[in-house]
C-alpha cells in the first residue's frame, strides 16, 4: 500500500506539472436514431436508471429529468451534476457507445477530461457489458433538455482534472463485478447490484480525506447530506438483527415491522428507485446484506430484544412529569404506541428504531425536523416538526426517548447536531 | 413563494387549492373548504384538536403542510359518518362525554383511528393513544367510556371493563 502510495504521489507531481493524464477524446457523433436500441434494452436501462438513482443527482429540484444541475457539497466544494439528457452541444447526445461506456467503467468524459469520483463510476466500473448497454439505449431516448452545465465550486488543488488520474491510481480499481465462488448465485446477483448500479457503499462507507470509500470500513456508515446512512455490517445498531426477511421488506415496501419505515434519502432510494427492480433483485440485495451483516449470529439473541423492546410501550407511564415526556405523550404517542402482541412497521415502536439506538442522533432529528413521506408517498405519513417544536424541545425529546427506549449513553452535542440541521426558514414558538 | 395548485379529497369530494405549499391542511379545511368542525387548538401539534384522517390515519391537521396532502384521501368530523351515526358518535351522545365540545372532534377523529389499529382496546391502549388529546374540562373519564362502548359495538360484543 505504502509503495502505491509514494507511486500515486509521483504521479500526481508528473501528471499535475505535465498534463500527461489528459485522455484522448472520443469522436463525437451524430445522437444515435430511437430505433437503433430494442425495446427491451430500453425498458432494462429504465430500470437500472431507477435502481442507480441516477436522477436522484442528475436532476435539479423541479427541473427537467436528466438535464443536472444538483449541487452535491463535498467537502472540496460544490460539484453540480451534468446533463445527461441526448441534447448534443450541453448532453450526452454526441457520445459513442464507446465514450459512455468508458465514462461509466473509467470515470472519463467523452471530450478526454476525468469525471470526479462524485460520479459514481468506482462502481458502475463492475455493470455488466449488456447493462451499459441497456443504460446507453435508456439516455439516448430521453428527451433532450439544452441546458448547459454549472461551474463546479471545487477548489484548488481538487478542480484539477488532470489530478483525478493519481486518484484513481491510488483509490480506483476498474473491472466488471467478478462472482465469488463460493458463493451463491443470488448473493451474487445482489453483490453484483450492490457493488454496482445501486452503489450502496457510496452513501454506507465512509471516505477517506480524499473523497475515496474506506474499503477496510466498507459498509461501516457514514453521515450523508445531514443523515446517517447506517452501518450494514455486524456494528449496524438496530435493536433487532436485519434478517433477509426484514431487509426484503424494507427494500421492497420501505417498511419493515422489526425497523420502521424508510426516511429521508432512504425513501427515495425505495420508492423512486428500487420499486422498479425485479423482486428477484430486491431478494438478491436482501441475501447479499443478510449475509454481510452477522444477522445469523445475533437470531438467538432476536427474541430477548424483542420483548425487552415491547416491554418499553408502556415506560412513560409514571414518568409523565420528566423533561420531554409530555412532549413524546402529546405529539408522538399517538402514533407510535405499539400494540403488546407484536410490532408493526406502520406504528412504529420507537424501541426498535436504530434512529434511537445509533451514535449518531442526525437521523432522529431530522425525522422530527421534517417528518417521513408526504404527497405522493406510499407510506405512512409524519409531519415534520420543525416549525412546532424548539430547538430545546426536541432535545428534550431526544434525551427522554434516549433515555427510556434504548440503553445507549446520552447523545453528546445534541444542541450543535440540532442547530445545524434546522431548516433555515422555519420559525418556532 | 409559488403557489402550485393542489388537489386531494376531502370527505370523498375532489378539491383543488391554490395556495403556498406551507399553508397547514387546517387552513384549507377551515377557511378554505368551510368546514369549521376541525378546530384550532395550539397550531404546533400539541393538543389534538385539529385530528382529521389522512388515509386511515390520524393527522395533526395544524402541522401538516397543504403541499403533504397532494393526492390524499382526507376525511374531518364532518365526513366521518353519512349521518352522524359512526359508533363513537353515538357513544359520545350516551355517554353525554363533551363538557364544552372544543376538542371533541378532535377526539374523535383520533379515537376512530385507535379502535381501527385496537380493535378491543385497554385502558393502557386508550391513555397511551389519546395522550395528545387534551380535554380542559377533563372530561377524559368519560370519553374512555364512550371509545369502549364503540369499539364494543364494533366487535359486536360487551365493551373490555
Amino acid at each position: 500500500m505504502i509503495k502505491r502510495i509514494l507511486l500515486g504521489l509521483a504521479v500526481l507531481l508528473l501528471v499535475g506539472s505535465f498534463g500527461l493524464s489528459w485522455r484522448p477524446a472520443v469522436t463525437p457523433i451524430a445522437p444515435p436514431a430511437a430505433d437503433s436500441f430494442t425495446p427491451a434494452q430500453v425498458a432494462l436501462g429504465a430500470q437500472l436508471a431507477a435502481a442507480g438513482n441516477c436522477a436522484g443527482c442528475h436532476t435539479a429540484p423541479g427541473g427537467p429529468a436528466f438535464a443536472g444541475g444538483l449541487g452535491l457539497e463535498t467537502d472540496f466544494g460544490v460539484a453540480y451534476s451534468t446533463n445527461i439528457s441526448p441534447d448534443p452541444v450541453t448532453g450526452i447526445g454526441n457520445w459513442s457507445e464507446a465514450a459512455f461506456a468508458r465514462a461509466m467503467r473509467e470515470g472519463v468524459a467523452r471530450d478526454g477530461s476525468h469525471l470526479l469520483p462524485a460520479f459514481p463510476y468506482t462502481h458502475f466500473t463492475k455493470l455488466s457489458d449488456g447493462d451499459v448497454r441497456a443504460l446507453y439505449a435508456f439516455f439516448m431516448t430521453r428527451p433532450a433538455v439544452v441546458a448547459a452545465d454549472r461551474e463546479n465550486t471545487i477548489r484548488f488543488p481538487f478542480n484539477v482534472r488532470a489530478l483525478q488520474a493519481g486518484w484513481k491510481l491510488l483509490f480506483f480499481d476498474a473491472g466488471v463485478y467478478q462472482p465469488v465462488a463460493a458463493k451463491s448465485d443470488i448473493w451474487n446477483r445482489g453483490a453484483y447490484l450492490a457493488e454496482g448500479i445501486t452503489h450502496c457503499a457510496a452513501c454506507h462507507t465512509p471516505r477517506n480525506r480524499f473523497g475515496a470509500e474506506q474499503g477496510q470500513a466498507a459498509y461501516a456508515g457514514a453521515p450523508f447530506d445531514g443523515w446517517f446512512a447506517p452501518p450494514l455490517n455486524a456494528a449496524n445498531p438496530a435493536p433487532l438483527p436485519w434478517t433477509q426477511q426484514d431487509l426484503y421488506d424494507y427494500l421492497r415496501s420501505g417498511e419493515s415491522e422489526a425497523h420502521g419505515v424508510a426516511a429521508g434519502v432512504m425513501a427515495s432510494v425505495v420508492h423512486d428507485g428500487l420499486a422498479k427492480l425485479p423482486d428477484d433483485d430486491i431478494r438478491a440485495l436482501a441475501t447479499y446484506f443478510a449475509d454481510n451483516n452477522g444477522s445469523a449470529a445475533r437470531a438467538p439473541t432476536a427474541a430477548a430484544a424483542l420483548s425487552l423492546a415491547m416491554s418499553r410501550r408502556l415506560v412513560d407511564a409514571g414518568r409523565e412529569t420528566e423533561p420531554g415526556a409530555n412532549l413524546y405523550l402529546a405529539a408522538c404517542a399517538a402514533c407510535h404506541y405499539s400494540p403488546a402482541a407484536k410490532p408493526l412497521a406502520v406504528q412504529g415502536s420507537l424501541a426498535l428504531s436504530s434512529a434511537i439506538t445509533a451514535d449518531d442522533p442526525s437521523n432522529f432529528i431530522q425525522t422530527v425536523m421534517h417528518g417521513v413521506g408526504g404527497a405522493g408517498f406510499p407510506g405512512p405519513y409524519m409531519p415534520g416538526f420543525a416549525s412546532a417544536l424548539s430547538d430545546a424541545d426536541i432535545a428534550q425529546l431526544a434525551n427522554y426517548l434516549r433515555r427510556t427506549r434504548s440503553d445507549q449513553p446520552a447523545w453528546a452535542n445534541l444542541p450543535a447536531a440540532i442547530a445545524a440541521r434546522r431548516p433555515p426558514s422555519t420559525t418556532t414558538p | 413563494m409559488n403557489t402550485p395548485t393542489i388537489a386531494f379529497k376531502l370527505n370523498g369530494q375532489a378539491l383543488s387549492v391554490t395556495v403556498s405549499p406551507d399553508t397547514p391542511l387546517l387552513w384549507v379545511i377551515r377557511d378554505m373548504a368551510k368546514l369549521t368542525g376541525t378546530k384550532f387548538g395550539c397550531g404546533i401539534g400539541l393538543c389534538g384538536a385539529c385530528t382529521v384522517h389522512m388515509g386511515r390515519r390520524a393527522v395533526r391537521s395544524c402541522i401538516t403542510p397543504i403541499s403533504d396532502v397532494a393526492g390524499a384521501q382526507i376525511t374531518t368530523i364532518e365526513g366521518l359518518s353519512a349521518d352522524g351515526q359512526h359508533p363513537l358518535q353515538k357513544a359520545w351522545v350516551q355517554t353525554q362525554a363533551p363538557q364544552c365540545g372544543y376538542c371533541q372532534s378532535g377526539q374523535i377523529m383520533q379515537a376512530a383511528a385507535l379502535i381501527r389499529r385496537f380493535p378491543d382496546p385497554s385502558d393502557a391502549d386508550i391513555d397511551s393513544v389519546m395522550n395528545g388529546n387534551l380535554c380542559r374540562c377533563m372530561a377524559y373519564v368519560r370519553i374512555r367510556q364512550a371509545i369502549k362502548i364503540a369499539a364494543a359495538e364494533v366487535q359486536g360484543g360487551a365493551p373490555n371493563a
